[in-house]
């Protein structure tokens, strides 16, 4: 605080602590703090609030584990989460290693732009896109019903339809940290592994995975928080067997009307998020000043 | 069948056709995940852009019912289409009103830190990146119920610009790092006021950080939809609009919508792009 009044200024200097006391107070902390108040306090008309049943309870956190179907949902929504993750990690690796280590200068430039270009437009319009192709008249059932792999059209809305959608959305999310990460390996030392005589599986499993670990958790640590707080795809292309949790909050919201109820579980959403980015970056060993770049 | 009747008559040279094909074996399968992978990224879109010139009714390129471009006079014609437009570019320029300054302002403060409180308070402003965007509305629609503002346009401007003001940070603060210090005690040496270095020298330095910043902020603003659903009270920006438009009739106006977005979104990002690279170019001689 000192340095900044030096450098800047006393007037310059308290405009900026100001700033920074606006935005972290006013928007971060205090929305949270109050969103945990809400969370911890029942549901009451206006008549009741002051009354006796205005008192702190957990009840708003309970029913989340009393209720079977929100339950359900809910441990749904995190593996279908960390499924997504893998996926994306599974489909996106390899293109990350021949881009980092054996595509020439002028195809990284060229697949980039490529890759980025449906990165910048925005999710709506994405799964917007996987929603028409879809379709259960749409032009995947035409072309794999024409081609006699399927013998009727299927309904891809639900799981697959959920899981083709975020596994899309968040796919650079994933393939730019791994690609950073590998890029940093020195490829001499692959060369090395393949001279005494390491196969490529060797490879991979023992110096290029271990090397790109911080850009690997990086992107898990971002598709999983994408994916379990994503609400469009599950909105657009899931069925009523495939409900993610966000829908859930969002009911308690605008349908329900339990305003205390739908704050316990956005807050349960968040610490899930908050734990998996904590655990996953203290697994991976993995500083937070690494994970924001 | 033919492989191995061959490979009987003449071992030798069967055997190393088959040899060759094993050893390109990895290039194949390599080069089919390539074409699949690009195939996923762009196929969606391309069904998604042809289906706005379909006469169907429903968007769709299955089947092709006759070409045509009503569907960009249909969207031209589409007063709450317009309407969602303009308020999701007010809000976007509400969002950097708040966001440019005030991430400058936390790239500053974070500079000015050391070590460990340094740590903290990057952990505090990079914490809303880390959150799920539901979560950023419902705290930011709860927090202000209690002073009696209900969703809307201003709602939706301060719960965007909660997240969006640690984008700035993050971009303002990566330049902020390769600044040096040594030009400002210059600066103040030859008698400039404090005021006069930071408008003569670091905000000159900063600005092609400050341009970026603006750019994705502005972006970050018009895409979002999770964070905006629970604030927007009963104003539709333009990603509600779309989102609204699949559950009540959705037409090939929207592709059209869709398509118009894509085209500016495509021009804007090579821009960028090939201004980020041109600056990169200057900055490192």
């Amino acid at each position: 605080m000192h340095s900044l009044v030096k450098r800047f200024g006393p007037g310059l200097g308290s405009l900026i602590l100001l700033g920074v006391a606006v935005w972290l107070v006013g928007m971060v902390l205090a929305p949270n703090l109050m969103m945990l108040d809400f969370s911890l306090r029942p549901n009451l008309t206006p008549a009741q609030i002051g009354g006796p049943d205005d008192h702190y309870t957990l009840v708003n956190f309970s029913a989340l584990f009393a209720d079977p179907v929100h339950r359900a949902i809910f441990f749904k929504t995190i593996w279908a989460s960390a499924l997504v993750m893998l996926t994306t990690l599974v489909v996106t690796y390899p293109m990350a290693f021949w881009l980092a280590k054996v595509a020439t200068h002028r195809a990284v430039a060229w697949v980039t732009v490529a890759l980025i270009i449906p990165f910048w437009i925005n999710e709506v319009l994405r799964t917007l896109a996987w929603y028409i192709l879809l379709a259960f008249n749409g032009p995947l059932n035409v072309v794999l019903v024409g081609l006699g792999i399927l013998d009727t059209p299927m309904r891809w809305f639900g799981d697959a339809g959920v899981l083709a959608g975020m596994v899309y959305a968040y796919i650079l999310f994933m393939l730019f940290p791994v690609y950073n990460s590998i890029s940093t390996l020195d490829s001499a030392q692959i060369e090395a592994a393949r001279n005494l005589g390491a196969s490529t599986i060797q490879i991979h499993r023992r110096i290029v995975i271990p090397h790109a670990k911080a850009g690997i958790a990086t992107g898990c640590v971002f598709t999983f928080m994408l994916a379990a707080g994503s609400y469009v795809a599950p909105a657009l292309l899931g069925a009523p067997g495939s409900r993610w949790f966000t829908e859930v909050i969002y009911n308690w919201f605008f349908e329900g009307g339990n305003w205390n109820r739908g704050a316990a579980y956005a807050l349960v959403l968040l610490t899930l998020c908050m734990v998996v980015v904590m655990a996953t970056l203290r697994i991976f060993k993995v500083n937070l000043a690494d994970v924001a770049k | 069948m033919t492989m191995t009747l061959e490979g009987a008559a003449k071992p030798p040279r069967s055997n190393t056709a088959f040899a060759s094909i094993l050893a390109a074996l990895p290039r194949i399968i390599f080069a089919v995940y390539m074409a699949l992978f690009f195939l996923y990224l762009f196929l969606p879109l391309v069904v998604m852009g042809l289906a706005t010139f379909n006469a169907s009714k429903f968007p769709t390129v299955t089947p092709w019912l006759g070409t045509t471009l009503d569907w960009f006079a249909a969207l031209w014609a589409d007063q709450a289409m317009w309407k969602a437009l303009r308020l999701s570019i007010f809000i976007g320029l509400g969002v950097i009103a708040i966001s440019l300054p005030i991430g400058t302002a936390a790239a500053l403060f974070l500079n000015s830190l050391q070590d460990r409180s340094r740590s903290f308070f990057y952990a505090l402003m990079v914490s809303p990146l880390l959150t799920p965007g539901v979560a950023i509305g419902i705290a930011t629609l709860v927090l202000w119920r209690q002073a009696g503002v209900g969703g809307g346009t201003l709602l939706i401007v301060l719960a965007q610009a909660s997240f969006i003001t640690a984008y700035v940070m993050l971009m303002v603060a990566a330049r902020l790092q390769r600044f040096d210090r040594t030009l400002e005690d210059a600066a103040i040496g030859l008698g400039a006021s404090r005021l006069m270095v930071f408008r003569r020298i670091l905000l000159p330095y900063l600005k092609p950080s400050l341009l970026a910043a603006t750019f994705i902020a502005f972006l970050q603003s018009f895409e979002n939809y999770n964070t905006t659903l629970f604030v927007r009270g009963t104003e539709t920006p333009l990603t509600v609009y779309i989102a609204t438009k699949v559950r009540t009739g959705l037409t090939p106006a929207v592709n059209a919508l869709g398509l118009v977005l894509i085209a500016l979104t495509v021009i804007a990002a090579v821009a960028f792009e090939l201004s980020r690279r041109s600056s990169q170019r200057t900055a490192k001689p």
